[in-house]
């Protein structure tokens, strides 16, 4: 039986794991990857002790720091679920393996939204793409749709813009973005905003060939044969784990109080996946040190 | 000593994972920029049938995306 187990190796998990192996508590750090949201941002500018830093090169420094303590890492394990048995925890993987503990802390961060529609799963990295910044130059000289309003969205669109023959977006309410971002593209020769549309369905051969959307107070659907369709609709809480148990809010994001407890004795939540009102590094970073602190005063009043 | 491609896009975070694990572990490739490059784009599409980027070829064995697990295998890291 571990100590502790967290969830979750983004920047949260990871400072958790620092905290915790440095209070002498038995460890087990189980994650899908490494660095979770942070592999995919390439400029970032407010971490703090870096003017700028790529993210791939931050989480490597940050796990570079995790792995110079004696804790166990499961990367490439994912958590399907957490209960809590008489005083401890057990915590299961999709492929089968149960590891238990006294403490547990979540810190799964968040995922991409889908769309949910038809093809969408068929076609993904067939035209489907959830990362504008890593596909856009594939689609060079090509039509493509961005669907979202918010400033993802818009930024993919403001890139899209300088490459593709033709950009759609669209979205299922007026743009959400910041003015700044649309005052950039508005004017844009090759863009054409199409507001109150959802996507319907996604059509094509081997690769993309088309995009069928509909518009929510009309109902008139239009057909947009793009080769790319970029999906920016944001992004869900991998709260999956603890719904049985926790309690969430209407976004599905675990609440947490001030010391990232969660209502579940020894049950602790820190990062993009809480209802903190920030998803920012640096304060993952900070709530994963809390939960760990606050972790290791349980397990010590345990008196195990 | 294996024969390797990178196909990325220079602003691809996981194409600049992948590129720093090889580079830790030593393992010498050439990187295709298809963003500039229209022939690799086309090879990296007819290659791996898909149009994400990181595509790797190993020796002819394709892997899309930063896959740990499978470098490692096909590298012997």
């Amino acid at each position: 039986m571990y100590d502790l187990i967290i969830i979750g190796g983004g920047p949260a998990g990871l400072t958790a794991a620092v905290y915790a192996a440095r209070k002498l508590i038995k460890t087990l750090l189980i994650s899908q990857d490494l660095g979770g949201q942070v592999n995919e941002t390439l400029r970032i500018e407010n971490y703090m002790g870096y003017q700028f830093v790529e993210g791939p090169e931050l989480i490597e420094k940050f796990n570079k720091q995790v792995t110079q303590y004696p804790l166990e890492q499961k990367v490439g394990s994912k958590v399907s679920s957490v209960s809590r048995l008489d005083c401890h925890f057990e915590v299961n993987t999709e492929s089968g393996e149960t590891f238990q503990s006294k403490a547990v802390i979540l810190a799964t961060g968040k995922r991409s939204r889908s769309l949910n529609v038809p093809g969408e799963a068929e076609y993904r990295g067939k035209g489907v793409s959830y990362c504008a910044i890593c596909d856009a130059p594939v689609f060079t000289g090509m039509k493509v749709a961005v669907v979202g309003g918010g400033n993802s969205a818009l930024e993919a669109s403001y890139d899209l813009i300088k490459m593709a023959e033709h950009v759609y977006i669209v979205s299922l309410t007026p743009l959400t973005g910041d003015p700044i971002t649309i005052n950039r593209i508005k004017d844009a020769r090759n863009l054409t905003i199409l507001l109150e549309y959802q996507v319907e369905k996604i059509e094509g051969d081997k690769f993309v060939e088309a995009v069928h959307i509909k518009n929510i107070k009309t109902g008139e659907r239009k057909r947009l044969e793009v080769a790319g369709i970029f999906v920016e609709i944001g992004l869900v809480p991998n709260s999956e784990p603890v719904k049985e148990i926790a309690v969430l809010n209407q976004w599905g994001e675990v609440k947490v109080s001030t010391t990232c407890e969660t209502g579940v004795p020894g049950l602790f939540a820190a990062g993009d996946v809480t209802d903190t009102p920030e998803k920012q590094i640096v304060i993952a970073a900070g709530e994963g040190a809390k939960a760990a602190l606050q972790a290791d005063r349980y397990i010590r009043n345990l008196g195990g | 000593m294996a024969n390797i491609t990178v196909y990325s896009t220079p602003t691809c975070p996981w194409c600049k994972k992948v590129k720093m694990f090889l580079d830790t572990n030593k393992v010498a490739y050439k990187d295709l920029n298809v963003a500039s490059d229209v022939a690799a784009r086309k090879e990296m599409v007819k290659k791996s049938g898909q149009m994400g980027v990181p595509v790797l070829d190993i020796d002819g064995q394709i892997v899309i995306g930063y896959d740990e697990p499978k470098l490692k295998e096909l590298l012997k890291i």
